[in-house]
C-alpha cells in the first residue's frame, strides 16, 4: 500500500487522546439528559444536530490545524477527507463513502464501527431516535465553515437494526469565498 | 422541560446530573473486580488515585480531611483547565507575569467554575455508586490548578 493511503493514521497517533469509555459514557449521558428534558425524540434528534453544529464551527480549526492536509480539489476529495481523516482524528475509526450521485453532490458516509453506541442499546419508547445525529451536526457545522452549505442527515442506524450506519451528505451550495477586508481599512 | 441557555443555574444543574451519571457508570466498570471498600476514606483514595488515573490520566496530588466527613482533593494541574485563557487582564501585565493578583484570580475562578460542575458530577456519581453520599463543589485558585470540595452526608 502506498504509504498516504491512511492518511488519518499519522495524525491520530499524534493527537492527545481522551479516554474511550468517558467519552462514549459521556456522549450517551448527554442524550439521555436530553431525553429527559426535551421527551420528544423528534426535538432531542433536533437539539442533538444543533450542538453537533455548535461543535463542528469550531472543531474545524482543530482539524485544519492538526490535519496536516491541502486544499479539497472537489466534493468527493471533501467526503473521503471526512470518514478517512475526520472520523479517524475524532471517532478513532474510518469510514467509506458510497452512493454517489451522477453529479458529485450527494453521497453516503457508513461507518461500520462508532465507538459512539458502545454499551447502547436503544429503548422501544426511544425508536425514532437517530442516538448519533451530533455527527451530522458536527459535519454540517464544520463544512460550512469551509464554505459549503450541506444537508446531513442519518438514513441507517445500526440502532434500528440496519447493518451499519449510513449518513446522507448533500452539497446545496458552494459559497463562494469573499474577501470583505481591503489593505487601507 | 426546556434547556435554558440564559439561565446558567439550570445548565449547571444539567451538567452536574450529565457528569454524576458518567461518574455511576465508570465507578461500576473500574470497581468490576475490586472488594468492597470498607470506609469513605478508601473510597475516595480510590478516587484520587485509580478513577482519577483512567480518567486524566494522572492521580490527585494532594488529598486533605478535617476528619468530619469533609476532604479537599487538589489537582495541581486539572487537565480540562490547561488550555484555559481569560481575556486581557483588568489591570496592568498581573495575570502575564504570573504574579498573583486578587482581582484576576476572582475572575478566573468563576470563569473555570463553570467548566468544573461535570467533574463535580463525575466525582459525585463515582462515589454515590461506592456508597458515598456526598455534596461536591469546586475552586480555583490559580489555573490551572482546583480542588474539589467533597462534603460526605449524613
Amino acid at each position: 500500500m502506498p504509504p498516504n493511503s491512511r492518511p488519518g493514521d499519522a495524525v491520530f497517533a499524534n493527537v492527545e487522546r481522551v479516554n474511550a469509555e468517558l467519552f462514549t459514557l459521556t456522549y450517551g449521558a448527554i442524550v439521555r439528559q436530553l431525553l429527559t428534558d426535551f421527551e420528544e425524540v423528534d426535538e432531542v434528534n433536533k437539539q442533538l444536530d444543533t450542538m453537533g453544529y455548535n461543535i463542528g464551527i469550531r472543531l474545524i480549526d482543530d482539524f485544519l490545524a492538526k490535519a496536516n492536509i491541502t486544499r479539497c480539489s472537489d466534493f468527493r476529495e471533501t467526503a473521503e477527507t471526512i470518514v478517512k481523516v475526520g472520523f479517524k482524528m475524532f471517532l478513532g475509526v474510518t469510514g467509506t463513502v458510497t452512493n454517489w450521485n451522477a453529479e458529485g453532490t450527494e453521497c453516503s458516509l457508513i461507518l461500520d464501527d462508532n465507538p459512539l453506541v458502545d454499551f447502547v442499546e436503544l429503548p422501544e419508547t426511544c425508536q425514532g431516535l437517530y442516538y448519533c445525529n451530533m455527527l451530522c451536526g458536527v459535519i454540517r457545522g464544520a463544512l460550512e465553515m469551509v464554505s459549503m452549505r450541506t444537508e446531513v442527515k442519518f438514513v441507517k442506524d445500526v440502532l434500528r437494526g440496519d447493518e451499519a450506519f449510513e449518513i446522507r451528505l448533500k452539497l446545496l451550495e458552494q459559497v463562494p469565498e469573499e474577501y470583505p477586508y481591503k489593505d487601507d481599512d | 422541560m426546556r434547556l435554558h441557555p440564559t439561565k446558567p443555574e439550570l445548565t449547571a444543574r444539567r451538567v452536574e446530573a450529565i457528569g454524576f451519571q458518567v461518574g455511576l457508570q465508570l465507578a461500576e466498570r473500574y470497581t468490576k473486580e475490586r472488594p468492597r471498600f470498607g470506609d469513605h476514606l478508601e473510597a475516595i483514595k480510590f478516587i484520587c488515585k485509580d478513577f482519577w488515573a483512567e480518567v486524566f490520566k494522572k492521580q490527585i496530588d494532594n488529598l486533605k480531611t478535617n476528619h468530619r466527613g469533609v476532604f479537599v482533593l487538589q489537582d495541581n494541574r486539572f487537565r480540562w483547565l490547561t488550555r484555559f485563557s481569560l481575556d486581557a487582564p483588568t489591570s496592568g501585565n498581573g495575570a502575564s507575569s504570573g504574579e498573583p493578583n486578587p482581582a484576576n484570580a476572582a475572575r478566573a475562578s468563576q470563569a473555570a467554575g463553570q467548566y468544573l460542575y461535570f467533574p463535580c458530577g463525575l466525582i459525585r456519581g463515582a462515589l454515590t455508586n461506592l456508597g458515598v453520599p456526598c455534596a461536591v463543589s469546586a475552586e480555583v485558585s490559580a489555573l490551572p490548578a482546583c480542588s474539589f470540595i467533597v462534603r460526605i452526608k449524613g
